[in-house]
């Protein structure tokens, strides 16, 4: 199988859309998500995405087998919320291990799948890494400033876990993602250094912050380029931007990635800006006639889509971004 | 695998350049102005914000960060080194709060500190990328390797000081060796961005007369040049205000000094560093002749430089050498004459001025109203800005006390011939008192003599006061407020008993709280809520002033004791919630997890001379090499170490004049044997018995039992639960070992100088001689534990250790003294007492509370084992505190109240 890191110089990388959005089709009832293993289970179950790799794996192979269908090069692993910090809201913290793996092999097999068929364009698996429901660098106390509700060694050990067993799983690449606080990131991005050393690998790490509105920060307050210099101690594969906006609004702050990184850049945005019922409606076609900006700007190397987001969309990216190259890559990792 | 590697792809199309984030990028491009790092935010360079972050004025002390940004720094250095605070959690508050303030948190942080643990714990709270400040090869290149990755991983440039196994770098071909070293290591072998590596090469004073100084700044200004010519992307950076530290006091020399040194060093490439902007002349408006002069000391171009720039420097300004014999003064007028000699604290002349001013005025008492207050509200004034020290204000209240003492018969006079004129009238009355059972005044005295020169009337009723006579004189005196100090644990109790009292008899006055033990939290959690008017812990001087003012001033006052009731309410909320979180072991899961020494191999040395010895009178010279004087300078509230205290740039003047002073005392008491030092020390066998905890010994046919207590908190996995029993062999071993103990004193005349001096309204020098004579008591102690290491003892026959390894403690063996943290009972005293007889032998006696008296004593145990060492006995649970009171056979509710201090709340 050729090397992520060649493909990348020679065309824009597809990335798959949103899982959450599909799943939505499903009308999953809690029994659904409960399945015959987790029946009895003391706490309520529905909503925790994550958890149907284990009770529901049909649906989580045929969503990436959808993306894949749509011309997506790189499915990421239905693991959003896999850290014993997120699964704490379901009691799950033992279960976290097992979530990563399958949910890994899951999206493996299906990748494995289509690169079977179609060798010359190989197919990868993200594994996907959130940033947990709590945040290091800000107090979720208005009245006290100082107060912490998470540090960065517990995220440090609950992001190892996840990262090991994404690996384990047969992830290619590992993806921090939706980063609203760089400090979160930078305890993700810690513990995978560490697993790359103990394990002596080095696979491609994508980093993706979130500008979460018209300010243009982070939700810790970031600019994207001080969010840039943050996480530039790390050789990753690329740095970019997801969520929260739709691909319009990111164009300013790929712009500024573009140009102070020699990185590969990356944009997933939102079908547009949630509407009054919190629906993203964008068409296909609406998204891609803005992400023609990026490409023939030559901000990005990798395009996908976030919240909102559907195969056709995705197909509609594919078939787009096709006919441009991708944006030239200083230093490949 | 290219794990490591530094190919980290910089900007599209640009150089690697030095970037460091806040919620905002900070680029450093050749092309980029000097970067101005803040460093007020550093405990050891800014005295206030030590202050507020002592109090916990964190609110105050996010203002003087914000400051710092606002006037322009790019960088704020945040440094919580101080011996008296924990550095790692002020670190981490204090960097959370700044992380919650935009406006602060746009500019990188550089955090700085000496110790490792601190330095991680702030690249732990921090997302942006800051820069650590320092490391070195100062400990060897394994430390600087481990230390340099865990930077990388987290994220951070670093300052690499030119400081090696050998010592810090202090010429040009040092500077490089050491530079080039840490470079090639850093990026060959850790993979470190060479942009993110920042050299501090250390700037030296120059102009100091010893010929080896000539070329510190040359030096500086050519290396710098070699490490931006020879370690590609690598920055320089440096403090500059050190480069004019001789010219201390003469600021228009200092200033040009500062912009010659920046101006070359600048053009050599140093592109970073500490200025103080309002000490900074512009380059070009330098007169001619003062900018030749400077150049040739900066860059070493004559041998005469530093004569020539002396000479020059003394007609720059005239005001800088004025406490020599310039008496220009005495022809200004009056008021400022009477002003400046209690500014100065000059009491050469304050009475022919004060009989002046007597004369000009119609009654005797508007001298004190008028001219005195005035010239002592100036120095009010100076003091709360920081401006003034201690010291001086103790000078400065001494010549007023002089000039009050002459007016008095007059006033009294006045009196007699006009009877109905009421009394003076001061600000207020305060009670002053050291508590029963305690003997420690010093801090007391301070704060009396500060509040006297406010104003404010004093009734200080000395030591060991007991609560009946502060009730009594409180009610007859009719004080506003009531100050309670004390420094050993026993007096917080009876702190709790007076606010007791104070309630039950119904008082309506404010109670002050301080010294050395006490703290916010005890007053707040165990004094507060037995009294219902204000309780407030001051801990110096300067700020019992406000507090004061502010409790009595009828404008402010109600707002004030209210928002104090409220501040205490809520700090005593959140301490008690925050200790319920930590855990701790049952006394058995402690006793199992000692510390162990194998007692099969280990080296027990029989003592050369066994049983007690007495010294009977010291010679004190012998004793001068073993003084640490930095807790001497603390005591005046001055803050750093000795001797780099003398050349500190805010305190260094002060500490000069000061260290002056006690030397000429220190004669005086050499000289006329004016103090007399006695010891009594005793070697005795030992074993730890059955129980683990409790410490056998023999002394003669009698056995003596000292009891030891066991840390319980919970820790981190592996780490022993120390008692210092662990460190004797026990009795199952088999093996004969060895205990020692000792009292020492050098406090035998010192009430008698102090009361002289008193006497003399002399409180300047009453102080002086009782921190000297605690100084010497420390010293006597440090120097019969060599004696004892290396010829009573003699287990370390060979040991060459110089002063500062002493202070470090870097030999081997302990001397824990009761009432400090490895053994914070005090009730051992007791044994000590019995088994050296120590108060029949050198007449050292135990008080109420068990502090000893004369106050100047130190008494404590020898452990010589190898494996023996110093530790914080921390919080004890209720399981041990029976457990002690039963093996002391002694009532739990007794035992309980002696180890207070010490017993986990919950």
């Amino acid at each position: 199988m050729k090397d992520i890191r060649e493909i990348l110089k020679e065309r824009i990388l597809v990335l798959d859309g949103a899982m959450g959005t599909m799943l939505q089709r499903y009308k999953f009832t809690e029994a659904d998500f409960r399945g015959e293993r987790f029946k009895d289970w003391p706490h309520p179950l529905q909503g925790n995405n994550d958890l149907l790799s284990l009770t529901q794996p049909e649906a989580i192979a045929e969503v990436h087998r959808k993306y894949l269908e749509a011309g997506a090069d790189l499915i990421e692993t239905n693991t959003f919320s896999g850290t014993t910090i997120a699964m704490a809201d379901y009691h799950m913290e033992d279960l976290v291990y097992e979530l990563n793996y399958e949910s890994a092999k899951i999206a493996k097999k299906v990748a494995a799948e289509f690169t079977e068929k179609e060798p010359e364009k190989p197919r990868f698996v993200v594994g996907s890494i959130g940033p947990t429901n709590k945040t290091a660098s800000m107090s979720p106390d208005v009245n006290d400033p100082g107060f912490r509700a998470i540090s960065f060694e517990e995220l440090r050990v609950a992001y190892k876990q996840q990262v090991e067993a994404l690996l384990d799983g047969g992830s290619d690449i590992l993806m921090v993602e939706t980063i609203f606080d760089t400090l979160n990131a930078k305890a993700a991005l810690f513990a995978i250094e560490e697993v790359k050393e103990e394990r002596n690998i080095d696979p491609p790490i994508m980093v993706s912050g979130t500008i979460t509105d018209a300010s243009g920060r982070t939700l810790s307050g970031q600019t994207a380029e001080a969010f840039l210099i943050s996480i530039s101690h790390i050789p990753v594969f690329s740095v970019g931007f997801n969520c929260a906006l739709g691909a319009n609004q990111l164009v300013p702050h790929l712009e500024v990635l573009a140009s102070k990184t020699g990185h590969a850049v990356s944009a997933h945005p939102n079908a547009g800006l949630p509407n009054a019922f919190g629906e993203y409606d964008e068409t296909p076609e609406q998204m891609a006639a803005q992400i023609k900006e990026y490409v023939e700007k030559g901000l990005v190397n990798i395009v996908g889509g976030c919240c909102g987001t559907t195969p056709e969309h995705i197909t509609a990216i594919a078939q787009l971004v096709e006919k441009y190259d991708p944006r030239t890559v200083s230093t490949a990792q | 695998m290219t794990t490591n590697n530094t190919n980290i792809p910089p900007a599209k199309g640009q150089e690697r350049f030095l970037t460091l984030s806040g919620l905002e990028p900070l680029v450093v491009t050749p092309d980029s102005n000097f970067i101005n790092v803040g460093e007020r935010t550093n405990v050891a360079g800014s005295r206030k914000f030590l202050r507020l972050i002592k109090e916990e004025k964190f609110e105050e002390a996010l203002d003087v960060a914000r400051e710092q940004v606002e006037g322009g720094a790019q960088i704020i250095d945040i440094n919580m080194d101080d011996g008296l605070i924990d550095g790692k959690e002020a670190m981490v508050k204090f960097l959370n709060l700044v992380i919650a303030e935009p406006d602060i948190a746009r500019v990188p942080i550089m955090i700085d500190s000496s110790k490792w643990d601190i330095i991680e714990a702030g690249l732990q709270v921090v997302q942006g990328k800051s820069v650590v400040n320092s490391i070195s090869l100062k400990e060897g290149k394994d430390e600087f390797v481990h230390h340099a990755k865990l930077i990388k991983r987290y994220g951070a440039a670093v300052i690499v000081m030119a400081f090696d196994e050998v010592g810090q770098a202090d010429t040009y071909d040092r500077r490089i060796e050491i530079c080039k070293r840490s470079y090639d290591i850093l990026v060959n072998e850790v993979g470190f961005p060479p942009e993110d590596i920042i050299f501090d090469l250390n700037i030296f004073p120059v102009a100091t007369g010893m010929e080896e100084h000539r070329r510190n700044a040359l030096d500086f200004i050519e290396a710098t040049k070699w490490v931006r010519e020879n370690l590609p992307y690598a920055s320089v950076s440096g403090g500059v205000s050190n480069v004019s530290f001789s010219f201390r006091g003469n600021n228009p020399v200092r200033e040009a000094m500062h912009s010659v040194f920046l101006y070359h060093a600048i053009k050599a490439g140093m592109n970073m560093g500490i200025v103080n902007p309002s000490m900074l002349e512009v380059y070009d408006d330098i007169p001619k002749d003062l900018l030749e002069m400077v150049e040739d000391v900066i860059l070493d171009r004559r041998d005469d430089a530093t004569e020539r720039l002396l000479e020059f420097a003394d007609s720059v300004v005239g005001k800088a050498k004025e406490n020599k014999v310039d008496l220009s003064w005495r022809e200004e007028p009056l008021q400022d004459r009477i002003t400046r000699a209690l500014v100065k604290g000059i009491d050469q002349f304050i009475i022919e001025d004060v009989e002046e001013a007597r004369q000009a005025s119609n009654k005797p008492i508007e001298v004190i109203e008028g001219h005195l207050m005035i010239g002592m509200n100036v120095v009010g004034d100076l003091f709360g800005s920081g401006k003034m020290f201690l010291p001086q204000v103790v000078k400065s209240a001494r010549v007023m006390k002089k000039a009050v003492a002459y007016l008095l018969p007059y006033i009294e006079e006045e009196k007699l011939l006009n009877p109905q004129v009421g009394d003076e009238k001061g600000n207020g009355k305060i009670l002053m008192a050291t508590v029963k059972g305690d003997v420690h005044d010093i801090g007391k005295n301070i704060v009396s003599v500060v509040l006297a020169c406010n104003n404010y009337e004093i009734v200080d009723l000395g030591v060991m006061v007991p609560p009946e006579k502060i009730i009594e004189t409180a009610i007859e005196e009719k004080v506003d407020v009531i100050g309670l100090s004390g420094l050993i644990t026993p007096s917080l109790d009876e702190m709790v008993h007076l606010a007791k009292e104070m309630e039950r008899k119904n008082f309506k006055i404010p109670l002050l709280i301080g010294g050395a033990t006490t703290s916010k939290a005890h007053t707040a959690v165990k004094i507060d809520p037995k009294y219902s008017e204000a309780v407030v812990h001051v801990n110096d001087a300067s700020r019992a002033v406000t507090v004061v003012g502010d409790l009595l001033q009828k404008e402010t006052s109600a707002a004030y004791k209210k928002s104090i009731k409220e501040d205490y309410d809520a700090f005593r909320e959140k301490f008690l919630n925050r200790s319920q979180h930590k855990t701790y072991k049952t006394l058995a899961e402690a006793r199992k997890n000692k510390f162990q020494i194998d007692w099969g191999k280990a080296e027990i040395v029989r003592p050369k001379k066994m049983g007690i010895q007495v010294i009977e009178d010291v010679d004190l010279r012998e004793l001068l090499p073993y003084v640490d004087w930095t807790p001497f300078f603390r005591s005046w509230e001055l803050h750093g170490r000795y001797p780099d205290i003398l050349k500190d740039e805010v305190v260094g003047e002060q500490a000069t004049e000061l260290f002056a002073d006690v030397q000429n005392m220190l004669n005086d008491v050499l000289a006329n044997k004016k103090l007399r030092g006695k010891g009594v020390f005793g070697l005795f066998p030992a074993n730890t018995l059955d129980n683990d905890d409790d410490i056998e010994v023999e002394v003669g046919h009698e056995k003596f039992i000292f009891r030891t207590l066991r840390q319980q908190l919970q820790r981190r996995e592996g780490v022993p639960d120390y008692a210092l029993a662990d460190f004797i062999a026990p009795k199952t071993s088999g093996k004969e070992d060895y205990i020692g103990c000792f009292c020492v004193t050098t406090g035998f005349g010192t009430e008698e100088m102090a009361g002289k001096y008193r006497k003399d309204l002399d409180d300047y020098n009453s102080i002086m001689i009782k921190a000297l004579s605690d100084r010497l008591a420390e010293a006597f102690a440090e120097y019969l534990h060599k004696k004892v290491r290396t010829e009573y003892w003699g287990y370390a026959a060979d040991e060459n250790l110089d002063n500062e390894a002493l202070i470090e403690e870097k030999y081997k063996g302990i001397r824990p003294a009761p009432g400090y943290p490895a053994c914070p009972d005090h009730l051992e005293k007791l044994t000590i007492w019995e088994v050296l007889k120590v108060e029949e032998r050198i007449g050292v006696k135990l008080t109420d509370s068990l502090a000893m008296w004369p106050a100047s004593s130190v008494s404590g145990y020898y452990f010589g084992n190898a494996g023996a060492r110093y530790f914080g006995l921390g919080k004890i649970k209720e399981d041990q505190v029976r457990d002690f009171a039963q093996r002391k056979g002694m009532d739990y509710a007794e035992a309980a109240k002696w180890l207070a201090p010490n017993i986990a709340d919950d």
